[in-house]
């Protein structure tokens, strides 16, 4: 009976919700648009993280390496070839799950565990950013500029941000529902054992090696799709917004923040941190780095008070409450 | 019927010798015993069984077939599987949840391994305590759970170890039920274990190792009597001792 209950408010606030930011940008002006496109940018990008560090607890640092290898892997594509950028998207996808897996094996198979793999990440995101740097200052030194086709849901371009915050909206579902669909099942569940006990997983059944590389081929696909939304909503890259440090690190925060490990935590901890950054870029813009200090005390906060984020902290609580009841 | 063989097994660290040239064979629906002081090599050896550790020499049979050289997933899936001396639930997840992990290893539908998680936790006594995480659980309840997980994997033969150490005397005799419980749905069980009253009452045959190598093996009264496994215990200057005084 509870669990028909609750499952019956679940699809309901669900619905409510869908329903209210599908209908939400015709109350809104063009930035706020770009801020909630943001936020559900970087809720996508956190969740496509979450499903390898947070649920298989790979903690990547350098996530960066499969979003710029999408952003770049699209947009070459484009200029060159003249491949249509919905397809350049799923090529992007391809092209990070192929680096995922390449990447992975390597480090699977040698037993990269916590800071060495994450190290590991960070390596081979740098070590893309710098052969970017060097060949683009050769070929493209203003950044390489996408096409002008003017509004054209073919090309994957708009003058308006109503088109990429619909796009971005289905993308953040997909992500979110995919989420959900593995966090049920058995795939989820040797995610989940992974993360907590490497031998005791082995010992009853859980092929780590095969299970570890599926968690990074969902989040190196996810997240490099990712990066072509992000050249298509610019039009231009560089190397520095695609394969950069600071990159990996709005990834991961996210997460972080809101509770790597559950489906919305990405979402909580993605919404926090855009509103914060604007908020102070816009109180406190006439000091540059304000915003960074602002995310370094509320990351040094939740890593110290809520280990496991906001909704993980939630989650203890409500266990603690239910045992009380 | 010899469901599992071990053969010639050696494991060196560096210049020690964890186990040395061993050699024993489980038969179908038996409780081998192993015993050994402190350090004699007992853990050293489920690892090598389980595919944890790569043996230096030696080889291991299961049901006639060689799996020496296999990972632990794959030797688990083949029908043998362990439990671990110190228990390693997974600590952020449910009771159920851990359950459920051995279950999926036959069962890929959720909703069946759910079901075959909860029946056998009824059978462990760990039900009214499914909802809790494994972190929250007691010394005594996560050996049963350690226990409940391997179960799930729905194994032929299971190798224990010792899961009866450290718990209080009520507790123990429930732990000595349930692998006698287990015996009885023809589970062969191969038993690593310091409390006497468990090993004793529970072995159908005693293997006793010392340094690495196997010193005795008989029935249980014979092992008990045998002066080699005393020397062992407590030592050479005790039966020297004792022999005096006699």
């Amino acid at each position: 009976m509870r669990n028909n209950t609750e499952k019956t408010i679940q699809i309901l606030v669900t619905i409510a919700s869908v329903v209210f930011l599908l209908i939400l940008p015709r109350f809104i002006g063009g930035y706020f648009l770009h801020l909630i496109t943001m936020i559900f940018f970087f809720t996508y990008l956190g969740t496509a993280w979450n499903i390898l560090g947070g649920y298989a607890g790979q903690f990547s640092f350098g996530h960066a390496a499969f979003f710029g290898m999408g952003a770049f892997t699209s947009t070459l594509l484009q200029i060159h070839l003249g491949v249509n950028p919905w397809i350049g998207m799923f090529l992007a996808g391809i092209a990070g799950l192929l680096l995922g897996l390449f990447i992975g094996s390597l480090s699977f198979r040698y037993g990269l565990r916590g800071p060495y793999f994450a190290l590991a990440m960070l390596a081979l995101a740098e070590m893309l950013r710098l052969v970017a740097v060097e060949w683009m200052a050769v070929k493209y030194p203003l950044g390489i500029t996408i096409p002008l086709k003017g509004d054209s849901l073919l090309y994957f371009q708009f003058t308006k941000k109503m088109p990429y915050y619909y796009i971005m909206f289905a993308m953040m579902v997909i992500s979110l529902y995919l989420t959900r669909l593995i966090e049920n099942r058995r795939i989820g569940s040797y995610f989940k054992a992974i993360r907590e006990n490497e031998n005791a997983a082995d010992a009853i059944g859980v092929n780590v090696f095969k299970y570890k590389l599926i968690a990074m081929a969902i989040s190196a696909f996810l997240t490099a799709a990712g990066g072509t939304f992000y050249a298509q909503y610019y039009l231009t890259i560089e190397e520095e917004s695609s394969f950069g440090t600071s990159v990996s690190i709005e990834v991961l925060l996210g997460p972080i923040i809101g509770g790597a490990g559950t489906v919305f935590g990405p979402m909580v901890g993605a919404a926090i941190l855009e509103i914060l950054s604007e908020g102070t870029r816009n109180f406190l813009g006439g000091y540059s780095g304000v915003h960074l200090m602002v995310y370094g005390a509320i990351l040094v906060v939740v890593i110290i008070f809520l280990p496991n984020g906001i909704l993980g902290g939630l989650q203890t609580a409500f266990r603690k409450l239910s045992k009380v009841w | 019927m010899v469901l599992l063989e071990v053969k010639g097994l050696t494991k060196t660290f560096g210049g020690l010798t964890a186990v040395n040239d061993l050699s024993f064979e489980l038969k179908k629906g038996e409780i081998l015993g192993i015993i050994g002081p402190n350090g004699a090599g007992k853990t050293t050896l489920f690892n090598l069984i389980t595919g944890f550790y790569h043996p230096s020499a030696g080889t291991v049979f299961f049901k006639g077939e060689k799996i020496t050289g296999l990972r632990p997933y794959q030797i688990c899936k083949q029908g043998l599987a362990r439990t671990f001396q110190i228990a390693q639930p997974f600590a952020n997840l449910t009771v159920l949840e851990n359950v459920k992990i051995g279950a999926y290893s036959r069962i890929p539908s959720n909703k069946e391994a759910t079901q075959e998680a909860l029946r056998i936790l009824e059978t462990v006594g760990l039900h009214g305590k499914r909802d809790d995480l494994a972190s929250a659980l007691p010394v005594g309840h996560r050996k049963s759970l350690e226990l409940a997980k391997v179960l799930a994997t729905r194994p032929e033969v299971i190798l224990l170890d010792e899961v009866v150490a450290g718990l209080n005397s009520k507790e123990a005799d429930d732990m000595i039920n349930h692998i006698n419980k287990i015996r009885k749905q023809g589970i062969t069980i191969l038993l690593i274990e310091h409390v006497m009253k468990a090993i004793m009452s529970l072995s159908n045959r005693i293997v006793v190792i010392h340094y690495g190598r196997k010193i005795v093996e008989g029935l249980p009264e014979e092992v008990s009597k045998d002066t080699k496994v005393i020397e062992a215990y407590l030592g050479e200057e005790y039966i020297l001792a004792k022999n005096r005084r006699a």
